[in-house]
């Protein structure tokens, strides 16, 4: 059988395409790391993969607010056959297939209305910006994964220790409406928590502030979704920040992290669907 | 027309900004402002109509959550009755109104030079309480921005506020000829007058260049002036700084020590000591078929093989001055500038690893008065931790290991160490990648950033002493998303073979890189009128001598220009082809087909006189002082809270220490993430177990009782963290390839010795000759060799008479290869019931710990390296490593014990009880003796037998690890410290946060 394959793209100041490349290798896709601009010559074909994604970093220096100039740049600026990227992006996600944004990317799927996307307008509903701190931060988090959504992704995780490094994370949404539009579609499937699993709105164990404590949106179709923290940076154990004294309690626990879960979900979903 | 767009947040959106302003104009300046309202500007210089503005807002600025916007009519409210505009400079690099340009460019079709500044972003706050003119202006440049890069206006509140930052400059004569033929006085006055930072018998040197027939001949013939040009000073200059030329570490030294009678001449620093050492070390691997130095010394930075496949690129550098005077601007630029070191080393494209950074600073609650120019160690503190941060963040590196040190005499001139690693494959195509190939006919390819007025004189202004006259022109504004797009660029042109090797435009602009690589063809020749400017106007010698940021230069042949060219325009990089390269012999510089500058290349790079310095030890005369502790719990509480020990997490959190996500000991660690560590350990890839140990070893205090062990304790520091997270140390005997490689960075004050302005720089210089002795001990040593360096020789800082000079500091930056990242050993304390283990002696050597600061002396006893003695210790640990015998393992260094087992214990949750039992020596002396090349472990109860075997008497049984929450320690029977975890915590984390 073919491998799935897998987007990453970068330029203009994303930075995580590596990790996140690694995170699909290992969870057994086959992964193409591209420029932006190749898309936009045509040079590249998102509708040659199943999965588009979209790294952390710092688009255009986080310029303007954080992925504003990339959604910008997809929303207005045209390709070499005349196309919106944004309408190509639709057009991916109305064949069934999948878009991850992580952290950078997160906000980027925000801020072109692809998340959460409740009012099918594709407008923008919400807005990932300045944490409560007023700081860019590097800690480590737990989050809960919302029951009630339906995104593959987070398929059979219940709790999960994640990295967040970012300085706008904190997410507002616009209105009430949304908000219960959120809230009953279970589109907000990822919150902070804390040790126990309880959500939380304190600080730090809710890094940022976020309106219902959330950390991940995903849209309706659960095709489409983007979250503060970095799965792509937890593959290994050796990522953890606790994990020698976890292999002197348990010498023989795994080397893989839990982050390596998510990716591993989409793979083996979408082979799945064959 | 100029259309001006401001945002403001919508109510009920927290202002974080405004929040920060009202809380540090309070702290800091004592000024209420009362409520205050951050808003955003963008000032358009470029033609659109009236519905593109509105669209362009609406669509390309605003965030529709966030803002409202208000459009060439200012947000009106009558709270405020204060105001004050920051705009950039003219002429300051503005990446965010270059951003609201290519979203204007992409929104519209529009084909803009988006190279050139239309659009100018500006803040705009507007503050509830009537300030006084004088209020408003302190708040500008002190909490709000810097007159060095920014334009202020303020006042009562008015309805229109618009500044454009337009750079204006009147055209001169593309060329000035300067007569040499002159009097000494006057000599030195020239060389005064341009900021030249060159000495009379430089200016002499210059002088009878010129008188040469030969030279006079050649000059004709080149259709050049007789005299020398503007352009040639500049040149001459910048290449014989002392940043570039390093001619005080190439000096002659006569060297006497007064106790001994003994005198000595070192005929150079460099060459004896740094180099003496790595060529000594090279020699010995060689003879056992094992070389991994690649490169050391010659390039921008140092080259270790790693495998078969790659090698290993790093280097550490300063940037001291430019971050004294704008603390962020220096710090940022001297990390991309640091970036762009490994990144242009021999054909160039290293994959960028980590970032590292040492700071030193002035106490942040410092409370002299500050002299005319001298910014509060405070502020230069956060402006440099946010530079680092941008620096570091934006670029996608991770910051992974560091060092703040606090002392009163780095509150003139901070240091500012950054360093950087990367990776690079063993060979590129057929040619090993740290070859460096020059042929005549190549080209100059410049990429990056355009040319302006910034930066210009930064090599010389670095060779300084700075006052409050230095020149506005030596800051530099970095543009992380400019060197991102560019490194991304380069790494891609590299991999497919478009550029033969690179260098990158760091101090001295083109002049420096051109020059340096010309050495290996032998000759340039290059046309200024290309290259392209921020703005117009600028004389040729300003364009050559520029430090504008974020440029390469790349050496490339014609056949593959085309290809990098339109992979530069695939990737938004401006190229210029701004010259090539020759083997005449001489740098021939033109602008519009005519001579600037014509200069023999010899001349240039060797016809600089060589110093003569003098150097006298004299040894100070100190005792230790007569101590009575009554309660050690206080003394304990104390250190733990010291600037120098105290946590620096609201710095690390800052800062991403994991970004590529192969970080593996991040420098705070355990089950919350608080643990402080020892070294850092990175792994190379997601295929291997392979990883790089990363440490820093600084400990400036004990210089003030004896600089050569300052130095080699400093040596050992960065050795025993490496060894504590389970490093193993080289052996030319063994076969294995096992690299180690040091950066030196000596940053010393004014060593030159001047009856009247420096009348202590013999013992000064003889401090350096002491240092680089260490250094040269330890490496031959332990066969750990320095392979880049950097040293920065006038840390000085002058207003009128008073002159604050940093003390004689050396960074040892340390890096080994770890063939098993999995096997490495974190610092904290893992679970009850481990027993816990001191490794290696005490002694009573309490002179200038920290214990002895914090009660205001300084003592006599230094703690001393004992070479052979900590060589045998650390073969040991190395051997219950291999085993798998320790759980966790810290090295002792400031505090001494007390402080360690305090630090084992942090954030773990865990307690221990330790039972000392010595009648040697005092109690003091065995809680806080700094005494080097220690380490506290703990391990298993079950491996008991097992390590004390192997250990012998180099390990110590001394307690327990308890799950009381409690640290209780006896000494001879009797209890002398008893205080709870919580109490060391709160302690420890709250010096640094609380300002």
């Amino acid at each position: 059988m073919n491998k799935i394959k897998s987007l990453v793209i970068t330029g203009y100041g994303i930075n995580c395409e590596r990790e996140l490349a690694a995170a699909y290798e290992l969870a057994g896709a086959e992964t193409k790391i591209v420029h932006l601009n190749d898309v936009f010559l045509g040079k590249v074909n998102i509708n040659d993969y199943e999965i588009l994604n979209f790294p952390g970093g710092f688009s255009f220096g986080d310029d303007l607010g954080s992925g504003k100039v990339l959604a910008n740049k997809m929303k207005y600026k045209r390709m070499a056959d005349g196309k919106l990227f944004y309408s190509a992006i639709l057009e991916f996600i109305e064949a069934g297939k999948f878009v991850l944004g992580i952290c950078n990317g997160f906000q980027f799927l925000v801020k072109m209305g692809l998340l959460p996307n409740v009012q099918h307008e594709h407008l923008q509903e919400v807005t990932l910006t300045l944490n409560d701190s007023g700081k860019f931060e590097d800690r480590w988090v737990y989050c809960r994964t919302n029951p009630d959504s339906v995104t593959p992704f987070l398929q059979g995780i219940d709790k999960i220790a994640l990295p967040v490094r970012h300085g706008e994370g904190k997410l507002i949404i616009r209105d009430e409406q949304i908000t219960q539009s959120i809230k009953t579609g279970g589109l907000n499937c990822l919150s902070y928590c804390d040790k126990a699993g309880n959500l939380t709105d304190e600080y730090p164990a809710n890094p940022n502030g976020s309106d219902l404590n959330c950390a991940g949106l995903c849209d309706e179709t659960g095709q489409v979704f983007g979250l503060m923290p970095h799965p792509e940076a937890f593959l290994s154990l050796y990522n953890h920040p606790d994990w020698a004294r976890m292999k002197r309690v348990a010498p023989e626990i795994a080397d893989t992290g839990e982050g390596l879960k998510i990716f591993r979900n989409i793979v083996e979903h979408l082979e799945s669907r064959r | 027309m100029i259309n001006q767009i401001q945002l403001v947040l919508k109510s009920g959106i927290k202002d974080n900004k405004a929040e920060r302003i009202i809380r540090d104009a309070g702290n800091y300046l004592g000024i209420t402002t009362g409520k205050v309202k951050a808003t955003r500007l963008f000032n358009i210089n470029y033609d659109l109509p009236e519905e593109q503005v509105l669209e362009f807002a609406q669509k390309g600025l605003k965030d529709s959550i966030l803002h409202d916007v208000y459009i060439n009519s200012l947000f009106q409210d009558e709270t405020f009755s204060s105001f004050v505009l920051v705009a950039k400079l003219p002429g300051v690099t503005d990446d965010e109104g270059i951003s609201a340009q290519k979203t204007l460019a992409d929104l519209f079709d529009l084909d803009i030079d988006v190279k050139r500044q239309h659009i100018f972003s500006q803040d705009l706050y507007l503050i509830e309480a009537a300030l006084s003119k004088e209020e408003l202006e302190e708040l500008a440049d002190k909490i709000l921005g810097n007159k060095l890069i920014n334009h202020f206006e303020f006042g009562a509140i008015k309805p229109e506020i618009i500044y454009i930052p337009e750079v204006r400059i009147t055209e001169h004569s593309a060329l000035e000829i300067i007569d040499l033929a002159v009097s000494d006085a006057e000599l030195s006055a020239i060389s005064k007058e341009r900021l030249l930072s060159l000495n009379l018998a430089e200016m002499k040197a210059i002088q009878e260049y010129f008188k040469i027939d030969k030279v006079s001949i050649m000059r004709s013939k080149r259709g050049i002036c007789k005299e020398i040009t503007d352009c040639e000073l500049e040149v001459i200059a910048q290449t014989w700084s002392e940043h570039c030329k390093h001619k005080e570490f190439g000096a002659l030294i006569n060297y006497r020590n007064v106790a001994t009678g003994e005198e000595r001449q070192i005929d150079s620093l460099f060459k004896t000591y740094i180099k003496g050492s790595t060529d000594k070390i090279i020699s010995r691997y060689e003879a056992s078929g094992n070389n991994w130095l690649k490169l050391v010394f010659t390039d921008n930075a140092g080259v270790v093989q790693i495998d078969e496949e790659r090698v290993f690129v790093w280097k550490v550098e300063t940037h001291n001055s430019p971050s004294a005077i704008d603390p962020y601007g220096g710090a940022i630029t001297g990390i991309l500038g640091n970036n762009r070191d490994p990144l242009g080393t021999g054909i160039g494209g290293a994959q960028l690893l980590f970032n590292t950074n040492v700071l030193c600073f002035g106490p942040p609650d410092y409370d002299k008065p500050l002299l005319p120019g001298q910014l509060h160690p405070r502020r230069i503190f956060e402006g440099v931790r946010k530079g680092i941060e941008d620096g570091g963040n934006k670029s996608g590196i991770p910051t992974i290991n560091g060092a703040i040190i606090f002392d009163e005499r780095y509150s003139g001139k901070p240091l500012v160490y950054c360093g950087t690693g990367g990776v690079m494959p063993l060979r590129y195509g057929e040619k090993v990648s740290w070859s460096k190939d020059i042929d005549a006919g190549d080209l100059i390819i410049m990429a990056g950033g355009r040319v302006g007025k910034d930066g210009i004189h930064g090599a010389t202004f670095s060779s300084a002493e700075i006052d409050e006259n230095s020149p506005q022109s030596a800051v530099q504004i970095g543009s992380p998303i400019t060197q991102k797009l560019l490194s991304d660029y380069m790494q891609e042109a590299v991999l497919a073979g478009l550029i033969k090797c690179s260098t990158d435009n760091g101090a001295g602009g083109l002049s420096s890189s051109i020059g340096e690589l010309a050495q290996i063809s032998g000759g340039a020749e290059v046309y200024l009128e290309r290259v392209p400017l921020k703005y117009a106007n600028l004389m040729p010698w300003e364009i050559y001598i520029s430090e504008s940021q974020e440029r390469m230069t790349f050496v490339v042949e014609e056949e593959n220009y085309p290809a990098l060219l339109k992979l530069a325009e695939e990737r938004e990089v401006e190229l210029s082809r701004v010259g090539k390269f020759t083997d005449t012999g001489y740098i021939d510089v033109q602008y519009d087909q005519k001579p600037v500058a014509y200069l023999n290349m010899d001349f240039l790079h060797n016809g600089y006189p060589r110093k003569i310095m003098e150097a006298v030890w004299q040894k100070p005369e100190l005792s230790e002082p007569e101590i009575n502790i009554d309660d050690h719990n206080e003394i304990l509480l104390r250190l733990m809270s010291d600037w120098n020990i105290c946590s620096r997490e609201s710095v690390i959190r800052q800062y991403d220490h994991e970004v590529k996500g192969k970080t593996v000991i991040k420098p705070l660690m355990g089950i919350s993430g608080t643990s402080p560590q020892d070294a850092a350990v990175m792994r190379l890839d997601f295929e291997s177990w392979k990883g790089i140990a990363v440490s820093c070893g600084i400990s400036p205090k004990y210089g003030d009782i004896d600089a050569y062990q300052m130095s080699a304790g400093a040596f050992d520091e960065a050795i025993r963290q490496i060894i504590s997270i389970g490093g193993q140390l080289p052996d030319p005997e063994n076969s294995e390839m096992l690299f180690w490689s040091v950066n030196d960075n000596f940053c010393v004050p004014d060593s030159l010795y001047d009856p009247i302005s420096n009348p202590d720089g013999k013992i000064k210089l003889a401090k350096l000759v002491q240092m680089n002795q260490a250094l040269y001990d330890m490496a031959t040593y332990y066969n750990i060799p320095m392979t880049s360096g950097k040293d920065s020789m006038k840390n000085d800082f002058k207003s009128g008479d008073i002159k604050i000079s940093v003390p004689p500091t050396i960074l040892y930056s340390m890096t080994a290869l770890i063939p098993d990242i999995r096997k490495t050993v974190t610092s904290e304390f893992k679970v009850k019931g481990d027993l816990i283990y001191q490794i290696g002696d005490t002694y009573n050597e309490l002179g200038a710990s920290e214990f002895y600061k914090s009660m205001g002396y300084l003592g006599a006893n230094v703690p001393k390296v004992n070479i052979e003695k900590a060589a045998a210790v650390y073969k040991k640990v190395m051997a219950a490593n291999q085993q798998g015998l320790i759980a966790s393992s810290h090295d002792i260094s400031d505090g001494g014990l007390a402080v360690c087992i305090s630090e084992c214990l942090l954030g773990t949750g865990l307690g221990a009880d330790i039972m000392l039992n010595n009648t040697e020596l005092s109690t003091e002396a065995l809680l806080y003796s700094e005494s080097h090349s220690r380490f506290v472990v703990s391990i298993r109860s079950e491996d008991k037998a097992k390590f004390e075997d192997l250990m012998g008497n180099n390990a110590f049984y001394i307690g327990k690890i308890t799950d009381t929450g409690e640290l209780q320690v006896t000494v001879n029977g009797k209890s002398v410290i008893s205080l709870e975890i919580n109490a060391l915590q709160q302690s420890w984390s709250k010096t640094l946060q609380e300002i």
